[in-house]
């Protein structure tokens, strides 16, 4: 018979003040099952404080194809970066 | 665009070290290759604990025992970055598992071999996952993304392998002359299979330039396998056990050890599923797989039974 357990997606954040990161995947039958097999395969020497798991299909990624379209519109856009600007040298603390 | 601007691309990229990613245009054969790679890794990662398994409940200390139950446990783990690794290839984890279970998969030959006694746990450790470990550090370098991040997250595992390893063969050299004497025989039998781990001699493997243009590959076999005999010597130098190869010697002008022609009929006839433990590993493998469908069945039922009460606690309530 097919292993019909969906694909998880594993995050985790390794310590209080950091996002959670993206670890890798595994299968389980259910949520529960998928945040104890997150456990045992990616915290086996304290690597994390909190797990999320979240099914793979619920995931929506953008096409790296499109990729240049859809980023496109930041590219001009340099006046939105400190280094855009001239302050003279007399002025500090800026 | 057509494929060929595609690929003049992909190869760009990856001449100027971006790693490629799932979602990425890739030539069919790359992936391919990476799928038929990564798998075998995994594979060998899951096959490679029963060898050491066979000594878990026979391990000499309770020390000892933890360890080796978190070296094994470990190896588990391997796999399982592994298989889902290949999996953002597109490959399906229960076709690859089948794929080892029908035999029509390779694993790497080393763990057709039997432990034959405690000091065949110390010589795999020291060896066998000091070989791995010199392909798996390469590999930390390959130009796949989720492959490359997976062998670094391996990397950090294996030195600890590697070391427990290499203690036991401490203890038992240093120990009284019988121990030295199985640690001695446990070098002579695991010297020669580590060494075909890297593969067969660049001369003669079919699949190298390409993995090394791909950069799949960074190190080609006979350069892992020189590197191997180069930091390996001197530690079996310290255990005062002989490597046992008459050829071995330093060579002052190429500054690397020489060591003599590795049995290649033994290697392939290994390959071709001849070793002393090949039947046995499969079966193994199998009889897990079988004797575990009832827990994966049992699971998903449970599963379902939840996702019912979830939709209808009500109902599931009265019923109750
Ligand atoms: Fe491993
Ligand atoms: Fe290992």
């Amino acid at each position: 018979m097919k292993n019909t357990w969906p694909l998880w997606e594993v995050f985790i954040r390794s310590k209080s003040g950091l996002s959670h990161k993206h670890v890798g995947s595994l299968h389980a039958a259910d949520a529960e099952m998928a945040l104890e097999n997150a456990r045992d395969l990616y915290t086996r020497r304290n690597e994390g404080i909190s797990i999320w798991v979240v099914e793979s299909k619920h995931i929506t990624a953008s096409d790296p194809d499109d990729s240049d379209p859809l980023f496109d519109p930041a590219k001009d856009k340099i006046y939105r970066h400190p280094t855009f600007y001239n302050v003279p040298d007399e002025v500090t603390h800026m | 665009m057509n494929n060929l601007n595609f690929e003049t691309i992909f190869q760009s990229k990856i001449d100027e070290e971006t790693k490629i990613e799932p979602k990425d245009w890739m030539p069919e054969a790359y992936r391919k290759t990476l799928i038929r790679q990564i798998s075998q890794h995994a594979h060998s990662e899951i096959v490679g604990m029963l060898p050491e398994g066979n000594w878990i409940t026979r391990a000499p200390s309770l020390r000892r025992k933890l360890i080796l139950l978190a070296k094994v446990q470990d190896e588990a783990g391997h796999g399982l970055y592994l298989y889902s690794a290949a999996e953002t290839l597109g490959a399906d984890r229960d076709d690859l598992v089948q794929q080892l279970l029908t035999g029509k998969a390779k694993y790497s030959s080393i763990f057709n071999y039997p432990t034959l006694n405690w000091a065949d746990i110390g010589a795999i450790g020291w060896l066998v996952d000091g070989a791995a470990i010199m392909n798996q550090v390469m590999l930390t370098r390959t130009s796949y993304g989720p492959y490359a991040r997976a062998m670094v997250r391996i990397c950090k595992e294996e030195s600890f392998h590697q070391r427990q390893g290499y203690e036991i063969m401490i203890a038992m050299a240093k120990g009284s002359p019988e121990q030295k004497a199985m640690a001695q025989d446990s070098l002579n039998r695991w010297w020669w299979p580590s060494l075909m781990m890297f593969g067969p001699n660049d001369s003669d493997s079919t699949h190298s330039d390409q993995a090394l243009k791909w950069k799949i590959k960074r190190k080609s076999n006979d350069e892992l396998r020189q590197q191997f005999v180069d930091v390996t010597v001197p530690q079996a130098e310290y255990l005062g056990l002989t490597v046992p190869d008459p050829d071995l010697r330093w060579n002052e002008e190429r500054g690397h050890y020489d060591f003599g022609e590795i049995n290649w009929d033994e290697f392939w006839s290994v390959v071709k599923g001849n070793g002393p433990c090949n039947r046995q590993r499969l079966q193994a493998r199998v009889k897990a797989y079988e004797d575990g469908a009832w827990v994966r069945d049992a699971a998903t039922a449970y599963a379902e039974k939840k996702e019912q009460r979830k939709l209808a606690p009500e109902a599931t309530a009265k019923a109750a």
